[in-house]
């Protein structure tokens, strides 16, 4: 520990005299098996070319763990971290201890997408460079559809129906523990992802609006959670209020769903070779609801590089940041561990194309994505978040109604945002 | 700490110096210890306590400004004449946690207490693969508990858990429950995790009281022919009571502090959400860190009355020395 | 005769109960450990395939095995710390009469009282500021606030009710209290101290929120922590196989421990030479 602060001084030392460069770097990440791996590929290339090393410190993919030990780390002054990956949402909580790369990055932030560094701006500050991104779909059984003669549904009422058919039909036929739809509706971060999709494909708004306005007490928004409601025990088993995104994936990998809401990932693992399902689903964008302003929506993920105010190497670190954000590094990233780029041209690459089919047929998802409310509501973003999970899962226990639970919410953001956000 | 005086005792001068020499050593056994949880403890406990007294916020720990008992309690007097309190003490969410954990703790207690002494009680009787059975009982506390979590929650999974197709095949369930996700069943499913986890906990303390009892006081109650329910509650239960006691006092104050298995188990759900969890989601996961001290510091008033309650209710003694 | 059968056949229906219900969550782990992929989502109650791919793939990939000495470095010297802290205390807190005896042991007991989330801010900046941070000092010094008053308490408990005859004769040979305690105490308090040794080895062994606090790079980590670590290929996928033969190879070495000092725990009061 000492000889390594010892040495982190005497890096910063020497790159203050500008003779050379050698800096000790460490960057903190919560991905995983496959990601980290490429992660490290990455960062062995980087390490060639600029002399600097770079060790990775790994953390559980709980990213309410993660967020936690980050904030507890950055209040501490922690200077052992450099670089932190962040999730889409976290910027506005953590800006004041990152450091702006609004400068450094100018020659090269046109390529991503506004919308995601827009939710990376806080205060005219970027907080966080783009590293990938993530937006759910609906993965539905191409082989039941066909049997029955149904397409991938454009709306939730036709979902519901087209699932209930297959389900009873299936299930008279042997299927017993066939089920329709799964998705994510234990009281988490996932449900206010799921129910956001729901309550924006109504237009029921995005529970706070960009300007700060909480828009969520409307009807159109409990229209949707009664949609949803109504899917729990029919289509959907009644566990499915305990499920995150590995208990659905457990459900539909096994062949007993017809419809599934999920990330990317599960399409790969879908088509493993031990997979039930191997060749027997696709995907589409998720449903849209019903009134004036339906659409379909999908939720943004992804994570983000961003650089710590203590760290002793700054000046590396942004360069860092830089390199694993590049074009070329977004490519290898794509292909080697199937994210989806930030950088709008990676999606027309041919490369990308044969590699991973589903890069470019994701472009069609993620127009459609939406991001959560946490650029307005900035620090109490987490806040927010659980008082709409909890109305909403309390809303799908049948604890209270809907509309009474919304109006509750409602009750309780105003008092939250105060003054202001 | 204060130099303890001795208590005179009406005693001959040799014996009196012989006194304040043990009392001297006492002291000095006692310091290393006392260092070295004064240095543990002290400074994060403290530091916890005034920050419930200020508007500290992780982001800027710096910028904190004293506030006095505003997390616990304020009030302000709209014009109307109506008075709206606002603070901790008036948290409809953290009286709930508060009786989450109560009603947690005491059901969970109790029956880590009678199966401890049932496992107790049988480990001490003398039979064949006795070492192997007492290894066995240690395993559920020696997995680490956030694991323990994820194999339950695995097991109680609806779809795919094995608890749900045992039951199913016994026919004592006709549908498959959501154990975890059912508001009626997720305290249940807690419960069910942490008694068979610290059950051994409280057994193996119980086996080690019921072993420093004497041999020869068994032997004289069976040659007087008594009933052994009577030698239990006569014999047995009266000396193995100091152990049974302290065995006690820590598992309530663990389970009145729960917060991993909740945590991994059952997360967000309100039916199982306990005064550290409570605590957690305001001190990291909300920009709340003054309010979550204030949680941590009434969880540590309750702790402290409920524990005074039971060394008085409980009799524990704190003097002994026969 | 027929009453003796049925009691004995209860008495082991028992036991095999106990540790039928104890090690079945155990054992469906192994069972688990042993699948893999799509598998994993079936119900089996009998092993069906038999693969230590799981097991090979925690000791090598990462720092598992590393994780694993700095676990058993860690949980030991926090026992032998705290035991030996604890016995001379106890000493004091049970066969020596001061004044604020009581409210002492009470102060102790209360240590135990402020949940380990709200002490984590605190005992950073203490770490830190001894600058033992990301180095196994810092879990053994934290580790401290857990098991002290634990092993205090207990030990202070048992002394409390040795008969005070033991101790008489050695006073009058004008022992000092050092060589009470370590000549006519310890001796007799093998079971307490194994037994307390032992639950708070585990405690040690098993935390998880201060180890990956006060941690930052794989070859300080501890065990759990390393577990928490074990992850699927992608994000949000959970390597069930992966999971359980981890806790497989770390509940191991505990059961060992335990067989090894078992005897210990039966055999002390009669190698004291109490029971007459």
């Amino acid at each position: 520990m000492k000889l390594r602060s010892a040495l982190m001084a005497f890096g910063a030392a020497v790159v203050m005299t500008g003779t050379a460069h050698a800096a000790n770097l460490s960057i903190v990440s919560g991905d995983t098996g496959n990601g980290l791996a490429v992660l490290r590929e990455k960062l062995d290339i980087y390490e060639k070319t600029s002399g600097n090393k770079v060790t990775i410190v790994p953390m559980p993919s709980s990213t309410t763990d993660q967020f936690g030990q980050y904030k507890l780390w950055l209040a501490a002054g922690n200077s052992d971290i450099d670089v932190y990956q962040t999730d889409v949402i976290w910027a506005p909580q953590l800006a004041e201890q990152l450091v702006d790369l609004t400068e450094a990055t100018k020659d090269v932030i046109g390529q991503h997408f506004p919308s995601i560094v827009q939710s990376q701006t806080v205060n005219g500050k970027l907080v966080a460079m783009p590293l990938f991104t993530d937006a759910p779909a609906l993965y539905y059984r191409k082989d039941l559809l066909e049997k029955y003669g149904k397409t991938a549904p454009k709306t939730w009422a036709e979902l519901a129906a087209t699932a209930k058919e297959i389900q009873d039909k299936e299930r008279a036929a042997g299927a017993k523990d066939l089920w329709g739809f799964v998705w994510q509706g234990n009281a988490y971060e996932g449900l206010t992802c799921n129910a956001l999709e729901w309550v924006m494909s109504y237009g029921g708004g995005q529970i706070v609006e960009p300007d700060g306005e909480i828009s969520i007490n409307n009807p159109q928004a409990v229209a949707a959670i009664e949609e949803a409601k109504s899917w729990v025990n029919t289509i959907s088993p009644p566990g499915v209020l305990a499920y995150q995104e590995e208990e659905a994936r457990g459900v539909w990998q096994t062949g007993n769903a017809v419809f599934m809401r999920n990330w990317p990932y599960a399409y790969s693992l879908g088509e493993g070779a031990d997979s039930a399902i191997k060749g027997k689903f696709d995907v589409a964008p998720l449903p849209a609801g019903t009134g004036d302003k339906a659409r379909s929506a999908a939720t943004l993920g992804g994570w983000n590089l961003a650089v710590s105010k203590y760290s002793k190497n700054q000046k590396e670190a942004i360069d860092l940041v830089k390199f694993l954000t590049s074009k070329e590094m977004q490519k290898k990233q794509a292909i080697e561990a199937s994210n989806l780029p930030t950088i709008i041209d990676l999606y027309d690459d041919a490369e990308i194309a044969k590699a991973v089919p589903i890069i470019p047929r994701w472009k069609d998802v993620f127009l459609n994505a939406v991001p959560r409310p946490s650029a307005p509501t900035k620090v109490k973003y987490n806040e927010v978040s659980s008082n709409f999970w909890t109305a909403v899962h309390n809303s799908l226990a049948g604890s209270g109604t809907t509309a009474d639970n919304l109006e509750l919410l409602e009750a309780q953001l105003t008092k939250l945002k105060g003054n202001g956000w | 700490m204060a130099v303890a005086e001795t208590i005179a005792e009406p005693a001959a001068q040799a014996g009196s110096d012989l006194l304040r020499q043990r009392v001297r050593a006492a002291w000095i056994f006692l310091a290393p210890m006392l260092i070295v949880l004064a240095l543990v403890a002290g400074w994060p406990l403290l530091r916890s306590i005034y920050f419930s007294f200020t508007n500290a916020s992780l982001t800027n720990l710096e910028a904190r400004q004293w506030i006095g008992f505003e997390n616990y309690l304020s009030w302000i007097t709209l014009k109307s004449g109506k008075t709206v309190y606002d603070g901790l003490l008036v948290d409809p969410l953290w009286w709930k946690s508060v009786w989450n954990t109560v009603r947690f703790t005491i059901v969970s207690v109790t029956l880590e207490t009678i199966f401890g002494m049932m496992v107790a009680l049988v480990l001490n009787a003398d039979f064949r693969g006795r070492g192997i059975v007492r290894a066995a009982i240690l395993v559920p506390w020696a997995i680490p508990t956030i694991v323990s979590a994820k194999m339950w929650a695995w097991m109680l999974n609806d779809q795919f858990g094995i608890i749900n197709d045992i039951l199913l095949n016994l026919g004592l369930i006709s549908q498959k429950i959501a154990w975890t996700a059912n508001p009626d069943t997720a305290m249940l499913a807690v419960l069910i995790v942490d008694i068979w986890k610290t059950t051994p906990f409280m057994a193996l303390l119980i086996l080690a009281g019921l072993q420093m009892i004497p041999g020869d006081i068994y032997e004289a109650a069976k040659i007087d022919g008594v009933n052994p329910v009577k030698v239990f509650w006569k014999v047995t239960l009266p000396l193995v009571r100091p152990a049974l006691m302290v065995a006690i006092i820590f598992r309530m104050l663990d389970a009145l502090r729960i917060f991993d298995l909740i945590y991994v188990l059952t997360a967000n759900n309100a039916q199982t959400k306990t005064m550290s969890v409570f605590a957690r989601e305001n001190l990291f996961d909300f920009d709340k860190f003054a309010y979550g001290s204030a949680a941590s510091t009434m969880l540590f008033l309750i702790l402290t009355v409920i524990t005074i309650l039971y060394i008085i209710i409980g009799k524990v003694n704190f003097e002994g020395g026969r | 005769m027929l009453w003796h059968i049925v009691k004995r056949v209860a008495f082991y229906a028992l036991v095999i109960g106990i540790v039928v219900i104890s090690l079945f969550p155990f054992y469906y782990a192994i069972i688990t450990s042993f699948k893999s992929g799509t598998a994993l989502f079936v119900v089996n109650y009998w092993p069906t395939s038999f693969s230590l791919a799981n097991y090979t793939q925690v000791l090598t990939t990462g720092s598992f095995v590393r994780n694993l000495g700095n676990s058993l470095f860690i949980a030991s010297v926090v026992v032998v710390i705290s035991l030996l802290l604890a016995v001379t205390a106890s000493f004091a807190l049970s066969r020596v009469r001061f004044r604020g005896r009581s409210l002492l042991l009470f102060t102790i007991l209360a240590v135990s009282m402020f949940p380990q989330i709200a002490v984590l801010s605190g005992l950073f900046e203490l770490i830190r500021f001894f600058g033992i941070f990301n180095t196994p000092f810092a879990l053994i010094f934290a580790y401290m606030i857990f098991t002290l008053p634990f092993t205090v308490w207990v030990l202070t408990t048992f002394m409390r009710d040795l008969p005070v005859e033991i101790e008489e004769a050695a006073i009058v040979d004008g022992a000092s209290p050092w060589v009470i305690v370590t000549k006519v105490f310890l001796p007799l308090m093998w079971p307490a101290l194994v037994t307390t040794g032992l639950l708070a080895f585990i405690a040690a062994w098993n935390e998880f929120l201060f180890a990956l606090t006060f941690t930052s790079s794989n070859n300080t980590r501890t065990v759990p922590v390393a577990i928490a670590l074990l992850s699927g290929a992608t994000q949000y996928e959970i390597p069930w196989g992966n999971i359980m033969a981890a806790s497989v190879i770390v509940t191991v070495p505990l059961v060992v421990l335990v067989l090894i000092f078992q005897r210990k725990i039966i055999s002390g009061l009669t190698a004291g030479g109490v029971k007459g």
